[in-house]
């Protein structure tokens, strides 16, 4: 199949107050070609994939669509455009059956209306060609979310369109089920499909996609056909370090995992909650990041949602430094100093009418009590201590978290308390997934049974991408800093010495 | 914490559970029915012979006004919105109505203008909303003042109107023995029957339904969502301006302080019905029953010979069960 150019990004320009998301960026999408568009977060991927799906306007540059300049006004223009987008998050509506959801706007009309049988019927073959079997008038939220994601792409299929976009598409399905979705995309690429495909897994990028789009901070580092970049390299592309210095950084941070005769700081045994979560238990000792595997509704995000108290356990207990401890609300656990960073960032994670410096102390704030306000001396030294040490960009903390992008907002969500545990639940990303890297990591300490299909949620993840981003050598000595070191209620557990 | 075994091609949902799910879109509504029977059967247990054809046919016809406010509403609150000026564009409605009859316009000419005038208030407060963002609450407030100032403007006081084409419409009486109806009725209930139409077999109905159940991914979905929130708007206006002229034609008058409230009966009867008001979840018959068991409970009360104010704490007391009702079947869908 010649490479013909189905679409063009030149020269894409996107800022935000404060910063620019994307600088002077080109994407080029070739018919009958996967693309991968790769970078750590906060590089810019999701908000290239919004200027090209017309979620974003774009400041300055020019998108081509089949030839032809387009400015899209919104997502309908752009899917009237033949761009069709899967995202990450299932974007269909629960309310509605399964076959609405994978033809709405396109039902099948005849003389009085829309003709129901046919329509389903036609979301059958849709869903049949992704190997789901599914009876097409059940309520779409009767089913997994694995499931709503294959109904989400067999809604993109039914769009017939020149253009796929699959912002991680896996990240919610189990190793048959990306089977099943990358021989759909295959086909549908071997029908002259222009497929670009976002995701953290290397091995299916390398499994899948002919050509690799790798972005670092808002720019375009290159294109690169696979074949021509090894999996070493593009992670070095991605992160703009060499690796040899990252592999240093994990082996001695295993050397701190390795003690296992320390008393762990955090212990629960059989935690559980009726009809969320059987007894799970679970050690984490100074030093050590451990990593909680599993799919998307096997009870991650709820597992740590548990050894905060952001949801109140009824079965199993708590030690912390080997001292019983009832972790049954935030603010309990907040005063073992355990902190957690949601998965859902915006809405868990930070207040977004507050300011960068307002979320930043605010949980500081709240452990002091209303009757001890924080000066504002204090409060700028905190601020500028995560500011720099987490990287929060752009360094403007009166501006309002509400316009930060979402890997600032990341950020700050992270700073507030004083963590000792970070219990951060599915942070999508591993940027700094070398994945050899990360094999070696659950060779030691084997808790991720399935590191390539499986969402690693996990501090280990998280710190590892922190570590990697920036200032490794603060943050790799530990994840968790020492008991003795009782510092001040502002040490993080990224600065404080072990 | 182990995650499920990956299994091969996912087969799911049995017959069983498509019929479970309509079942359950559809209990609120049964509810309402059952509740409707259950209240006949008390009025006739009390009051020996109370059902009857004349009261069955009384139901309808003392609210055909307020079946097709319901019916605009219901379009409005199935996207999550709420439209408080349905009230006051009836009493705006009818007394321009008033007026034109007064300066000796044709009927073809006036009924028009009437339900336009509705049509208009409704664009005001859709523009709003779907356009600037306002919240639909606020929007509406500001359309209930516009129309209530409007039917102000029109006539301080109530004017009667002698129209013949006005008066057929609820004046007449067609029947079989004690069964009756009128044409007003006859087109408040083909009005329920187009919106059904309209809800379950056009992509604009459906569209509905999607942005009551998720804005944000209908709007990723690439469906049309700021026309479709536009037009739910112009369409309760619309039927707000056809109540207009039927409440005209039921009273023979056009008054400013006709409708007073009426815009939190038609809510009432909507969630009633089995709508839920954050949207995506309802259906165009439910609104209907529920106007019928408003309008049955009105007669109840007529029959108890107690003030009629109680209407209104039967209505409290029978909005807030229904609403605990619709909380738990939610909460049922959940598990």
């Amino acid at each position: 199949m010649p490479s013909t150019v189905v679409a063009e990004l030149r020269d894409i320009t996107i800022a935000f107050p404060g910063v620019k998301a994307l600088d002077g960026v080109d994407l080029v999408l070739r018919a009958g070609e996967i693309h991968a568009l790769m970078g750590e977060n906060g590089a810019g991927k999701s908000t290239l994939i919004k200027a090209l799906t017309g979620v974003y306007a774009i400041d300055s540059g020019t998108v081509e669509v089949g030839g032809r300049p387009r400015r899209f006004s919104g997502t309908a223009d752009a899917q009237a455009a033949g761009i069709a987008t899967v995202y990450q998050e299932v974007n269909l509506c629960t309310n509605l059956s399964v076959g609405e959801n994978v033809m709405l706007g396109r039902e099948v009309r005849g003389r009085l209306g829309i003709d129901w049988s046919a329509t389903h019927r036609a979301a059958r073959t849709a869903l049949e060609l992704l190997g789901l079997q599914i009876d097409t008038r059940t309520s779409l939220s009767s089913h997994s979310i694995a499931v709503q994601q294959l109904i989400a792409i067999a809604r993109a299929t039914v769009l017939e369109s020149a253009v796929l976009v699959l912002d991680e598409p896996t990240s919610s399905l189990d190793r048959s089920e990306v089977e099943q979705l990358f021989a759909v995309v295959r086909r549908m690429r071997d029908t002259g499909v222009a497929v670009l495909f976002v995701t953290h897994f290397l091995d299916q990028v390398y499994e899948l996609c002919d050509r690799i789009t790798v972005l670092r901070n808002g720019r375009r580092v290159g294109e690169f056909p696979t074949a021509e970049l090894p999996r070493r390299e593009l992670v070095s592309t991605m992160l703009g370090r060499e690796l040899a210095r990252l592999e240093a950084i994990e082996d001695r941070a295993l050397a701190v995992g390795a003690a296992d005769s320390t008393v762990p700081v955090l212990r629960v045994e059989d935690l559980g909650r009726k009809g969320v979560i059987a007894g799970a238990s679970l050690e984490l000792r100074p030093g050590e990041i451990v990593g909680l595997a599993g799919l998307l509704g096997s009870g991650r995000t709820e597992l740590a949602r548990l050894l905060y108290g952001a949801d109140r356990p009824d079965a199993g207990h708590a030690e912390v430094h080997g001292r019983p401890a009832r972790l049954s609300s935030p603010r309990a656990a907040l005063a073992h100093r355990i902190a957690f960073s949601s998965e859902d960032r915006r809405s868990e994670g930070i207040i977004p009418d507050l300011s960068v410096r307002e979320n930043l102390v605010l949980a500081v704030q709240a452990q002091r009590g209303w009757a001890r306000p924080l000066s504002r001396t204090q409060q700028d030294a905190i601020v500028e201590r995560y500011m720099t040490s987490l990287g929060v960009q752009p360094p403007m903390p009166a501006r309002s978290s509400a316009t930060c992008r979402a890997a600032t907002s990341r950020r700050c969500s992270w700073a507030a308390g004083s963590p000792r545990i970070p219990s951060s639940s599915s942070w999508t990303s591993p940027p700094a997934a070398s994945t050899s890297v990360r094999r070696r990591r659950s060779s030691v300490r084997s808790r991720t049974s399935r590191p390539a299909a499986s969402r690693c949620c996990s501090s280990r993840r998280s710190s590892r991408r922190s570590c990697a981003s920036r200032s490794a050598s603060t943050c790799c000595k530990t994840g968790i800093s020492s008991p003795k070191s009782s510092t001040r209620r502002t040490s993080t557990w990224m600065t404080s010495s072990p | 914490m182990t995650a499920p075994a990956a299994t091969g091609a996912p087969r799911l949902g049995g017959r069983g559970r498509s019929v479970r799910y309509r079942l359950n879109a559809w209990l609120p509504v049964l509810a309402t029915c059952v509740i409707l029977v259950l209240m006949l059967g008390a009025g006739q247990a009390v009051f020996g012979d109370f059902v009857s054809p004349r009261l069955l046919s009384s139901l309808f016809d003392n609210n055909p006004f307020l079946i097709v406010l319901a019916v605009g509403m219901t379009f409005v609150i199935l996207t999550g919105g709420i439209d408080l000026s349905v009230g006051s564009v009836i009493a705006f409605s009818g007394l321009l109505g008033a007026q034109l009859f007064a300066a000796g316009w044709p009927a073809a000419a006036v009924l028009p203008l009437m339900v336009l005038s509705g049509t208009l208030i409704g664009a005001v407060v859709g523009v709003m909303v779907a356009f600037f963002d306002i919240q639909p609450f606020i929007a509406s407030l500001a359309g209930m003042f516009l129309a209530r100032g409007l039917a102000y403007v029109t006539s301080l006081k109530a004017l009667p109107i002698h129209n013949d084409a006005l008066n057929w419409l609820l004046g007449t009486s067609w029947g079989v023995g004690d069964w009756t109806t009128t044409p007003g009725v006859l087109l408040s209930l083909l009005l329920v029957a187009i919106a059904f139409w309209v809800f379950h077999y056009t992509r604009f109905g459906r569209t509905v339904y999607a942005v009551g159940g998720n804005e944000q991914s209908a709007r990723l979905m690439g469906l049309a969502v700021t026309r479709t929130v536009f037009l739910v708007y112009l369409i309760s206006g619309t039927c707000a301006g056809i109540a207009g002229v039927l409440f005209a034609s039921y009273t023979q008058s056009g008054n400013p302080l006709a409708g007073l409230g009426m815009e939190l009966q038609a809510i009432a009867a909507v969630v009633i019905g089995g709508t839920i008001l954050t949207g995506g979840s309802g259906y165009v018959i439910g609104s209907l029953f529920g106007v019928l068991v408003y309008g049955l409970i009105q007669i109840s009360i007529t029959y108890m010979s107690v003030d009629s104010w109680w209407t209104y704490i039967v209505i409290g007391v029978m909005l807030l069960l229904f609403v605990v009702f619709q909380r738990a079947i939610a909460a049922r869908r959940r598990r």
